[in-house]
């Protein structure tokens, strides 16, 4: 299960102990890291950082190099000690774990990607990916498993048994991100794990990972320095600036709403409709019906949101179709499973705002977002499609 | 008379004050004599360990057949290098065997290869708690800066002083010449090892026994092994001079040569050469071993 990431009022600070407590009372006056870094000696590498990432959504922190986002990223498994705030994953701050409940979480609940890759070079392909599992004391029969399923998940399978050395960029990136999916985390760090690689295989590891997102449950932090790379993967965005948040939100808000003349630069060369994907801006259904609900409790949700119709699911949330309110007025039956209108148009929720538009003028109403298993994942509202579009 | 008075005076100057005339020799001679006596029982029991060690391995050595050497070189050069250095590395021990010094190089070999364990098992600590305790280091690091700077014979005192002459001193100078390249290289191969590695372990949950078990040693092998390496090469050129506190071996040969003069000469090429063919083999060989911890880009397995 994905959990939520709440970081509050979390700030990173480097430096000896007098220089990092001289720099903690000054994070909240006026001086910039820099005058701080001069008046002090401490680093300010994080300031006064507040986040909201909900569970299973794709977060991209975007930012150039020293604006403090891998700072950030690595609060979130304790590599670096935020130095004030909270930091809590589901509901627990991880900055008041004992030892053993951080190596715990650690073990069983983060996992991370990095930027080199961090590969035991000593250690074949197999059982790199195994080593989170092998440290935890899992039998070696239940590791090999889990290792090869993840081989298999990022498309290694049949090297095995080759060493890191004997492997391409993208490969080498594809072990670290197998090695993160073995313990099968309910949050995964990405620090800037595609800019080592050349773009073309850049732009693959991207669509893959898309698509690996699609088929997971978790929340992903995806840390990045390329706008391009940010728009194409973030459910949301937050972008940073020497050690502060700039601004936070959805792709489409950015182009809306930039905050100032510092994000309208940075998104200056950004394709809009190659990148808008609908995820980023369908919205959640207002209600969902299940499969097997009783035609009055359903109608008097209808009504009460005062909508004209309603998604059905069924128990895993895969989309059947919808009803209209006139159908449930009308009906005399017990559950709704007869009314369903079976709707074949649906609109994949990574497929980008170009190719939505001609289903969209189609559609008879909103069109509805599914997963790659076919799931109802939001809907997607004509007006909110135009607006995006318009500018 | 001016002159005389003052030509006294001057040699008054020049005479070292009897106040100043301190014995030392006898201050450090007694404080010896105490220690050797008050832990004789310890070194007492060091040396016929070592002295009962060195014996036995030696007959065991010349209990094998020296072609067996032969072939077992051939084909340690064979499969760790090529199949040239099989080749040259075994004739070289055809050599040692056919210049009537086999039982020196066996004494001498014993005497390295007891010495190199040692080192392994002092040094591959010491190298560790170098790497992760700065307090260990600020100790260490002088010290093994003082014990590369030594001349090589005053590490025969402190051996004769404490074991007396034979061969448990030659062992012990020898292990104390060669410890320094085995903990500098472990503590280099440690601390090389690249932070995101290192971090890789700890975000996935190591404990630091296991990141070091797991990580950062069989990261450190090949520096490590480049290490036992230079800590053999050292014990090599040591065994030959720990000849002057009574240890036999191919040293023994050399010493006589040069005692001989002229007539030696053949002697001591003779016996310098085995040294050096000895040497040869074994650095091939660790050497060999070491490439296949190699897992960098370009280099082997």
């Amino acid at each position: 299960m994905a959990k939520p990431v709440t970081i509050q009022n979390s700030s990173v600070v480097f430096g000896n102990h007098a220089q990092k407590k001289a720099a903690i009372e000054l994070l909240d006056g006026e001086l910039s890291p820099q005058e701080i870094r001069e008046r002090t000696g401490a680093t300010v590498a994080v300031r006064n950082v507040n986040l909201d990432i909900k569970e299973g959504e794709l977060f991209v922190i975007v930012g150039l190099s020293g604006s403090g986002k891998s700072s950030l990223i690595r609060t979130l498994n304790l590599l670096n000690r935020p130095a004030t705030g909270k930091t809590f994953v589901g509901d627990r701050n991880l900055l008041e774990m004992s030892k053993k409940e951080l190596r715990r979480y650690r073990r069983n609940e983060v996992s991370m990607v990095f930027q080199n890759f961090a590969l035991l070079t000593h250690r074949t392909v197999i059982r790199n990916v195994q080593y989170p599992l092998e440290i935890q004391g899992v039998s070696k029969k239940e590791y090999t498993e889990r290792a090869e399923e993840a081989i298999r998940m990022v498309g290694l399978e049949g090297w095995e048994h080759y060493m890191p050395s004997q492997l391409s960029g993208g490969m080498r990136q594809r072990v670290g991100l197998a090695r993160a999916l073995t313990n099968d985390p309910e949050v995964l760090l990405m620090d800037e794990p595609y800019s080592a690689l050349d773009p073309l295989i850049r732009r693959e590891m991207q669509n893959e990972l898309i698509k690996l997102e699609d088929e997971m449950d978790r929340t992903i932090i995806f840390i990045t320095h390329d706008m391009n790379e940010a728009f194409r993967l973030g459910d949301r965005i937050a972008l940073m600036k020497d050690a502060e948040m700039v601004q936070i939100g959805k792709p489409d808000e950015f182009f809306d709403n930039p905050a100032s003349d510092y994000v309208r630069n940075f998104i200056a060369d950004v394709d809009k409709t190659r990148i808008l994907k609908v995820r980023s801006i369908m919205n959640k259904p207002a209600y969902i019906a299940k499969q097997g609900d009783r035609v009055k409790d359903t109608l008097e949700a209808v009504k009460k949101r005062e909508l004209s119709f309603t998604y059905v699911t069924d128990e895993n949330r895969k989309f059947l179709g919808y009803v209209t309110l006139d159908q449930l007025k009308r009906s005399r039956g017990k559950t709704i499973d007869r009314l369903i209108n079976e709707d074949e148009t649906v609109i994949y929720r990574n497929a980008f705002l170009r190719e939505a538009w001609p289903k969209l003028k189609e559609a008879e109403y909103d069109l509805p977002v599914v997963d790659g298993k076919g799931r109802l994942r939001g809907v997607l509202d004509y007006d909110v499609v135009v607006d995006a579009l318009a500018d | 008379m001016f002159e005389t008075l003052l030509s006294g005076f001057w040699e008054s100057l020049v005479e070292i004050p009897e106040f100043l005339e301190i014995n030392y020799e006898a201050t450090i001679q007694r404080f010896v004599d105490w220690f050797a006596a008050t832990f004789d029982v310890i070194f007492g029991a060091i040396r016929d360990f070592v002295r009962r060690v060195i014996y036995n391995l030696e007959l065991w050595l010349l209990a094998i057949p020296w072609f067996i050497f032969v072939i077992l070189v051939f084909l340690a050069g064979w499969r760790l290098k090529n199949l040239t250095t099989g080749v040259v590395l075994g004739l070289m021990v055809v050599y040692i065997a056919s210049s009537s010094l086999w039982e020196h190089t066996m004494s001498t070999f014993v005497i390295v290869i007891f010495s190199v364990i040692v080192c392994f098992i002092l040094g591959l600590p010491l190298g560790i708690l170098m790497s992760k305790y700065r307090p260990v280091e600020a100790v260490l690091r002088p010290i093994l800066d003082l014990m590369q700077t030594l001349p090589t014979f005053v590490y025969l005192i402190p051996a004769l002083m404490l074991l007396g002459l034979g061969s448990p001193a030659a062992a012990l100078s020898t292990t104390i010449f060669a410890l320094p390249p085995l903990i500098r290289l472990t503590y280099l191969g440690i601390t090389t090892v690249p932070t995101e590695v290192r971090e890789a372990g700890t975000a996935f949950g190591s404990t630091p026994i296991q990141l070091l078990v797991k990580v950062e040693i069989p990261q450190a092998l090949k520096s490590i092994a480049q290490g036992i390496n230079q800590t053999t090469m050292l014990a090599i050129s040591m065994v030959v001079i720990a000849t002057l506190v009574g240890f036999g071996g191919l040293g023994e040969e050399i010493y006589g040569a040069l005692a001989s003069g002229r007539r030696g000469v053949g002697q001591g090429f003779v016996a310098g050469f085995a040294t050096v063919f000895l040497a040869i083999i074994l650095d091939r060989l660790i050497q060999g071993v070491a490439e296949r911890f190699d897992h960098s880009e370009g280099g082997e397995s």
